[in-house]
């Protein structure tokens, strides 16, 4: 890992310093002194961020497992019911929902105020979705015959599952949940629309006060990038590891 | 030990299994033999029940096979089956493979199962994974795993079907061995020179139903039926 590391850093200066040198020529002039003093509001919005998707992500999975196990029901009614959940979530824009579980059904409950727990909460329901189909892939892509050889020993449907089915299915949900985190992370973005106060959230502030707009917004492109690069990386570590996904005999480009 | 009565299975339109009867007794070694289809594995897998005839009945035992028994899976154990492609557990070494099922019924024994690995000829395997076997050393770590459970009765279903041909001897002369203990065995296969060698008697079958059934050295010296004659000329 040591010198694939290095390479990766070096690259990534080089790329830097031609982009900066190409931003020199335009006549924008870059002041990223007013960051500085939003610099508490952006710990809390990065903190935000964070809780946020940690948050969604639990939810997201716990929601998920049911979806899941409702899509692989031998019942048609509940199976139906898992489809449609993931057909209407996958199907409409994450800043749609938002909206409508804040100022649609949120408002009409009382007590609930916090936008925080309304936004996490709709961002869990969005994940999960796309969760449960991660984990009904990995289940349904462990063959047939190891349930039956499985079976064929004596082990009963609970046992079969446990010791033969699961453990092959997490090692290849793996990879795709670890991806499913950093897509998460850069959603939560959208939380700022119902007001949570998240990074993004500030950005936008000192865009309305005319603030170094565009200085804010790469500043926020390079907090995310905080969070998401070391999930990439333990992504690539992890699918390394487990031995999937090796590098196919085909080079593409 | 075996019985088929009457036992018939249709999937759609196809017609897997037309009202077989056939009775294997305690010891006995029956071999299955007949084109690609023609209700081979179909016949097996009623045995454990990984099939339900639809009209019919198959007892082992003296006991019905239902899959809908409660105790499907005390019978399961009791009678062992090797696949065609082997379908060893991949997260688990050759010895866990053949531990897994003893483990999970409290009778744990690791001795055993290493005896086992033993006399299939894979001892020094037991500690690696599968896919680091040979196809060969894969079907007898299988059937070193399906011996587990001291099953009363083997099944196997085109147990060399998917070997090199280099492979295939020593996964019959495992077969043989078990076959000289007097373990009862049914197989379904295309090694003819194995069916005529160890079978006590030889089953044509042929779009489901038992076409011919005789002793080897019958059948495939004088074959009584057309269907029968047709098939072993090809193959022979």
């Amino acid at each position: 890992m040591g010198r694939e590391f290095a390479t990766r850093v070096g690259l990534t200066v080089l790329f830097l310093a031609a982009l900066t040198a190409a931003f020199a020529r335009s006549p924008y002039e870059f002041d990223f002194s007013p960051i500085w003093a939003f610099r508490v509001r952006f710990v809390k919005g990065f903190l935000c961020t964070i809780g946020a998707t940690a948050l969604a992500y639990v939810v997201g999975l716990a929601l998920g497992v049911l979806v899941a196990i409702a899509r692989l029901s031998k019942n048609i009614f509940i199976r139906h019911i898992g489809d449609f959940y993931v057909e209407v979530v996958r199907g409409t824009p994450f800043i749609v929902q938002v909206a409508i579980a804040w100022w649609g059904i949120a408002s009409q409950i009382e007590g609930v105020e916090s936008r925080f727990i309304v936004g996490t909460l709709a961002l869990g329901v969005f994940a999960a979705a796309y969760m449960g189909e991660i984990l009904r892939a990995g289940i349904e892509s462990v063959e047939r015959g190891q349930f039956e050889a499985a079976v064929s020993l004596g082990l009963d449907r609970r046992q079969t599952l446990q010791y033969v089915v699961f453990p092959q299915a997490i090692k290849r949900m793996i990879p795709p949940m670890t991806g499913e985190l950093i897509a998460l992370t850069k959603e939560s973005s959208l939380l700022f629309t119902i007001g949570v106060v998240e990074m993004m959230s500030v950005a936008k502030d000192m865009k309305a006060k005319d603030l170094a707009t565009l200085e804010a917004l790469i500043f926020v492109a390079v907090l995310y990038l905080v969070i998401t690069i070391p999930l990439s990386l333990l992504a690539r570590r992890l699918e390394r590891k487990l031995g999937e996904g090796r590098r196919s005999g085909v080079d593409l480009l | 030990m075996i019985e088929f009565k009457g036992v018939s299975k249709r999937y759609g339109e196809v017609v897997a299994l037309e009202d077989v009867d056939l009775v294997i007794d305690k010891g006995e070694v029956v071999v299955l033999i007949g084109p690609s289809g023609s209700g081979k594995s179909t016949l097996l897998r009623c045995v454990n029940a990984l099939e339900t005839p639809d009209t019919g009945t198959v007892t082992f035992d003296n006991r019905v096979v239902q899959r809908t028994d409660g105790d499907v899976s005390e019978l399961r154990a009791q009678v062992g089956m090797v696949f065609q492609h082997f379908h060893l557990f991949p997260h688990l070494t050759a010895l866990g493979n053949v531990m897994l099922a003893p483990r999970l019924a409290r009778e744990r024994d690791e001795a055993h199962a290493r005896a086992l690995l033993e006399r299939v000829g894979v001892a020094d395997k037991a500690d690696v994974y599968p896919d680091t076997l040979s196809g060969g050393q894969k079907q007898r770590v299988a059937i070193a795993r399906a011996l587990a459970m001291r099953p009363k009765a083997m099944l196997f279903d085109e147990p060399t079907s998917a070997l090199d041909p280099e492979m295939v001897g020593e996964v019959l002369a495992v077969m043989r061995q078990l076959a000289g203990e007097g373990m009862t065995m049914l197989v379904a296969t295309h090694e003819m020179g194995f069916a005529r060698e160890v079978a006590h008697r030889v089953v044509f079958m042929d779009g489901g139903r038992l076409v011919e059934i005789a002793p080897p050295d019958e059948i495939f010296s004088n074959p009584q039926r057309k269907r029968t004659q047709a098939f072993l000329s090809k193959v022979l």
